[in-house]
C-alpha cells in the first residue's frame, strides 16, 4: 500500500536500480579484466624480451588450473583442511607451470632463437595444440569442478553483488603486477631483462647471460599463468582442457591493446577489455534499439582495439621500438 | 640400373598386391572357428559412420554418444546378425566434428567417400543439418540420436531420421510447463547454435501463447564461461524465470552466476542441460530448477535399468545424456537391414521409414518426415544432486505404463522368432503384428 503513494516519484525509483546495474557491470568487467590482465602479463613479459608471441601461454594457464584441482582434491580427500589444500594446490601448480615454461623454452623456442620470426610463432601454436591434447589424455574430456577452497562470502554495495573470490582476484592481480614492476625495475635480474630486451647481443657482450634471462622470463611468466589459472578456477569453479584457448586469445588482445611488451599496458589493457566487454554485453541492445544483441559484445572490444591501434599502433602504453617491434 | 629399378618397382607392386589379398582374406579366419560346419558362412562387413564432437566443450557428450554406438555394435556382432545369407560384422567409423558446422560437413564427406552404409549422428543440430544434405545426395540413411532442431527433417531429405522428439514438441512442452508453474515473466538466453536458438524460439512461441511475457532476450555462445554481463542485464528486468537454450557446460556456470548476482528467478532448460554434468558444474545453485528430456526417464522404461547396468559395467562411467538414443539409432539401422535382407543403403532405406522397433528409449516408428512418432517430453527437477522425474507431457503409446511396454516387448520377441524362421514375408507380417500390439496396448492404457 505504501508503494502507491510513491507514484509521483516513480522516475526516481526507476533510475536508481539502473545505477546499481551499471555498478554491477563495472564490477563484472573489473574481475574479468583482472583475469585477462594476469594472463596478459605472461604474454607481454616474453614478448618484451624476445619479441615472441608465446601462444602456448593460454595452455600453461589451463595446466595450472588442472594441476591445482588434482592436488587440492587429493589432499581434501586425505582430510587436509580446505585452505591448506588450496594453498598446496596453488604451490604445486606454480611449480609445475614454472617447469613447463622452462621446458617449453628449451624444447620449442631456444633451438629457433635465430630462425625467422614466423618459425617460433608456428612452434608456439604447435605447442599449444600438443599441450591441449596431452591435457585431454591426462585429465579426460569431462568438465572438472574446482574444489571450494575459499569460503563463499557475498557482499552487497549499493545494490551490486560481489563475492570474496572476486575481491581476491582484483587484489591478487594488483599485487602481482606491482611485484613484477618492482622485479623488473628494482632488481639486478630486472636490469638484465631490460638490457636483453633492448639489445640481446650488446647485453651479452656486457656480461648478461641472455639464455638465463630468457629462461627466467618464461619461468616467471608461467608462474603468473599458474596463478591466473587458480584464479579462474576458484572464480568459475570449472575447468576443462580447452579453457586456455579463448582465455589466451582474449589476454593476447588485451596485451596488444595496452601495448605488448609493456607491463602496465598489459594490466590496463586487460581491465579495459574486461570492462568494455561487460558494458558492451549489458548495453549494446539498448543502444541499438534491440538491433544488435548481446552476442555482439565482442564487436565493442574489437572496435576499441582497432581505433586504438589506428591512432597508437603500438598500443596504449606501447613504446616505439623501431625495428624490433 | 634400370633393371634394378624395375625389380624394385615390381617387388613393391607385388607386396601391395599381397597386402590387398591379405585384407580380403582377413574376415574368413574370424568366421572359421565359429562355424565348424563344412560350409563356413560368408562375412559381410557393414560400415556405420558415427559423428559427434570428440574435442571441444561438448567432448564429454560426444564420447557418451560414441559409447552408446559402440555398445550397440558390439552386441550386434556378438549376436551374429544374418543379413542376405551372410553374417553381418558391424564396424563403427567414429569421426569428430568438434560441434562445428564446417567440420561437420568435412567429416560427412569423409564418411561418404568411405562408402559407409549408414550414419549415426551427428550430435548437434548445427552440424547435423548441413551434413544431412551430403548424406541425402549419397543416398546414405542418417539417424541422429540427439539433433532436435525441427529443420533437420523438414528439408525433404528421404535419408534423414531422428529417434528423439524435436524442439517444436520440446519447446511447446516447456512453455506449457512454465505457464503451469505460474510464471508470468521470462528472460530467454540462447547460445546461438541451431539447437539453442531453435529451442529458445519454440519456447518463446509457446510461452507467448500461454500468456507469459518475455522481458529480455540475451545471447551467449557455446564456448563461454562468463555470463555475468548478460545476467546483470536480465536482473534489471526482474523475470520469474530464466530460460536457457543451450548445453550443460554453459548452463551450469550460468546457474552459479545467477545465484552470485542475487537473481531469484528459477531456471529452466532443455535436454542440453538435463545431465549429471550440469549439476556438477552448477552445484547448489541448480537445486529446485527444472529441465526437460525427450522420451521417458530410463528407470521408467522396460529396458532402461538393464541398459544402464550394461553401460556402467562396460565403460565404467555414468550415462551422460544421449547414449541410449544413439544405441537405439544403431539398432534401428540393423533392424531395417535385417528386414530388407540387405545392407545396401538403397535397398534398406525404404525399410527405415517402416521401422517399428521396441528400443530402449521408446517404441520407435517414424512419421513421413523421419521424425519420431508421438515423442513424449519429460520434465525433471534438480534435487539433491539428482535429476528427479516430475511428469511427462505429450507422447502416444510410448508415454504409457511399464506393463504396456512389456506387452509390446513380448510381441516383438514373437516377431523376432517368426522372422528367423520364415524369412522376409514373415518379417513384414510380424512388423504389422507389432503395430497391432502397440495399438492394443494403447487401447488398454486408455481403458485404464
Amino acid at each position: 500500500m505504501k508503494r502507491h503513494r510513491k507514484v509521483p516519484f516513480l522516475h526516481v525509483t526507476v533510475d536508481l536500480p539502473k545505477m546499481d546495474i551499471f555498478l554491477q557491470q563495472i564490477i563484472n568487467g573489473l574481475v574479468q579484466g583482472s583475469i585477462y590482465a594476469l594472463v596478459a602479463l605472461g604474454y607481454t613479459m616474453v614478448y618484451g624480451i624476445m619479441g615472441l608471441i608465446n601462444f602456448a601461454h593460454g595452455e600453461v594457464v589451463m595446466i595450472g588450473t588442472l594441476v591445482t584441482i588434482t592436488v587440492a582434491s587429493l589432499l581434501i580427500k586425505a582430510g587436509v583442511p580446505l585452505a591448506v589444500a588450496g594453498l598446496a594446490g596453488l604451490v604445486a601448480a606454480v611449480l609445475a607451470c614454472m617447469a613447463l615454461g622452462w621446458g617449453l623454452e628449451r624444447v620449442a623456442y631456444r633451438p629457433l632463437r635465430n630462425a625467422p620470426r614466423l618459425t617460433p610463432l608456428i612452434t608456439a601454436i604447435g605447442m599449444s595444440i600438443v599441450l591441449q591434447n596431452v591435457a585431454m589424455i591426462v585429465w579426460g574430456r569431462n568438465y572438472m569442478t574446482f574444489p571450494p577452497v575459499l569460503p563463499k562470502i557475498n557482499f552487497e554495495l549499493a545494490g551490486a553483488h560481489f563475492t570474496a573470490v572476486q575481491v581476491m582476484i582484483v587484489v591478487v592481480s594488483g599485487l602481482t603486477m606491482s611485484g613484477l614492476v618492482l622485479l623488473v625495475y628494482r632488481t639486478k635480474l630486472g636490469m638484465a631483462m631490460r638490457a636483453t630486451a633492448q639489445n640481446p647481443q650488446v647485453a651479452s657482450l656486457m656480461g648478461v647471460n641472455s639464455n638465463r634471462v630468457i629462461s627466467a622470463a618464461f619461468v616467471i611468466g608461467s608462474a603468473l599463468g599458474a596463478l591466473a589459472g587458480v584464479m579462474v578456477g576458484t572464480y568459475y569453479e570449472i575447468a576443462h582442457y580447452q579453457m586456455g584457448f579463448m582465455l589466451g586469445l582474449k589476454a593476447f588482445t588485451a596485451a596488444v591493446l595496452g601495448g605488448i611488451g609493456n607491463l602496465a599496458g598489459a594490466m590496463a589493457g586487460g581491465i579495459l577489455l574486461g570492462i568494455i566487454e561487460a558494458l558492451g554485453a549489458g548495453y549494446i541492445g539498448d543502444l541499438t534499439g534491440g538491433f544488435l544483441g548481446s552476442h555482439y559484445q565482442d564487436i565493442f572490444a574489437f572496435i576499441v582495439l582497432i581505433v586504438v591501434l589506428m591512432f597508437k599502433p603500438s598500443g596504449l602504453f606501447g613504446e616505439k621500438t623501431g625495428d624490433r617491434a | 640400373m634400370q633393371a634394378k629399378f624395375t625389380a624394385i618397382a615390381l617387388s613393391v607392386a607385388a607386396a601391395l598386391a599381397l597386402g590387398a589379398c591379405g585384407k580380403k582374406e582377413e574376415p574368413k579366419p574370424v568366421a572359421a572357428p565359429a562355424a565348424p560346419a563344412p560350409v563356413a558362412k560368408p562375412v559381410i562387413v557393414v560400415k556405420l559412420g558415427h559423428v559427434a564432437p570428440m574435442t571441444g566443450p561438448q567432448a564429454h557428450l560426444g564420447k557418451d554418444n560414441e559409447y552408446g554406438a559402440r555398445l550397440a555394435v558390439e552386441e550386434l556382432n556378438a549376436r551374429g546378425l544374418e543379413i542376405g545369407g551372410a553374417t553381418a560384422k558391424f564396424e563403427l567409423l567414429a569421426e569428430d566434428d568438434a560441434a562445428d558446422p564446417k567440420q561437420g560437413a568435412i567429416v560427412a564427406q569423409k564418411l561418404v567417400d568411405a562408402k559407409v552404409q549408414g550414419v549415426i549422428g551427428h550430435l548437434n543440430s548445427g552440424t547435423t543439418i548441413p551434413a544431412s544434405k551430403l548424406y541425402s545426395d549419397a543416398g546414405i540413411p542418417q539417424i541422429s540420436g540427439s539433433a532436435t532442431n525441427p529443420k533437420y527433417t523438414q528439408q525433404g531429405f528421404k535419408t534423414a531420421f531422428r529417434v528423439m522428439a524435436n524442439d517444436v514438441q520440446q519447446g511447446k512442452a516447456l512453455g506449457e510447463f512454465a505457464a503451469k508453474q505460474g510464471v508470468k515473466t521470462v528472460a530467454i538466453v540462447d547460445d546461438r547454435t541451431a539447437y539453442g536458438q531453435g529451442l529458445a524460439d519454440e519456447f518463446k512461441k509457446a510461452a507467448a501463447a500461454a500468456g507469459i511475457k518475455v522481458v529480455a532476450t540475451e545471447y551467449t555462445n557455446d564456448k563461454a564461461t562468463d555470463f555475468k554481463a548478460i545476467l546483470t542485464k536480465i536482473k534489471s528486468t526482474k523475470p520469474d524465470l530464466v530460460f536457457f537454450g543451450g548445453m550443460d557446460a554453459q548452463g551450469g556456470p550460468m546457474n552459479k552466476q545467477m545465484k552470485e548476482l542475487g537473481i531469484k528467478a528459477k531456471f529452466l532448460g532443455g535436454d542440453g542441460v538435463c545431465t549429471p554434468e550440469f549439476m556438477k558444474l552448477g552445484g547448489e545453485a541448480t537445486e529446485g530448477n527444472y529441465c526437460s528430456l525427450p522420451g521417458m526417464p530410463l528407470e521408467k522404461l522396460a529396458k532402461g535399468p538393464e541398459f544402464k547396468d550394461k553401460f556402467n559395467k562396460k565403460f565404467g562411467t555414468e550415462i551422460q545424456l544421449y547414449a541410449p538414443y544413439v544405441y537405439d539409432a544403431v539398432m534401428v539401422v540393423a533392424d531395417s537391414m535385417k528386414r530388407a535382407d540387405s545392407v545396401e543403403p538403397a535397398k534398406y532405406l525404404p525399410e527405415v521409414g517402416k521401422t517399428s522397433y521396441d528400443g530402449v528409449t521408446a517404441l520407435i516408428a517414424f512419421d513421413e518426415f523421419g521424425d519420431l512418432k508421438g515423442g513424449a517430453i519429460s520434465i525433471y527437477q534438480y534435487k539433491g544432486g539428482k535429476l528427479e522425474y516430475v511428469e511427462t507431457l505429450g507422447g502416444g503409446p510410448v508415454g504409457a505404463v511399464k506393463e504396456a511396454a512389456a506387452e509390446v516387448k513380448d510381441a516383438a520377441k514373437a516377431v523376432a522368432s517368426t522372422a528367423t524362421e520364415a524369412g522376409k514375408d514373415a518379417v513384414k507380417a510380424g512388423a504389422e503384428a507389432v503395430k497391432d500390439a502397440a495399438e492394443a496396448t494403447k487401447a488398454a492404457v486408455e481403458k485404464k
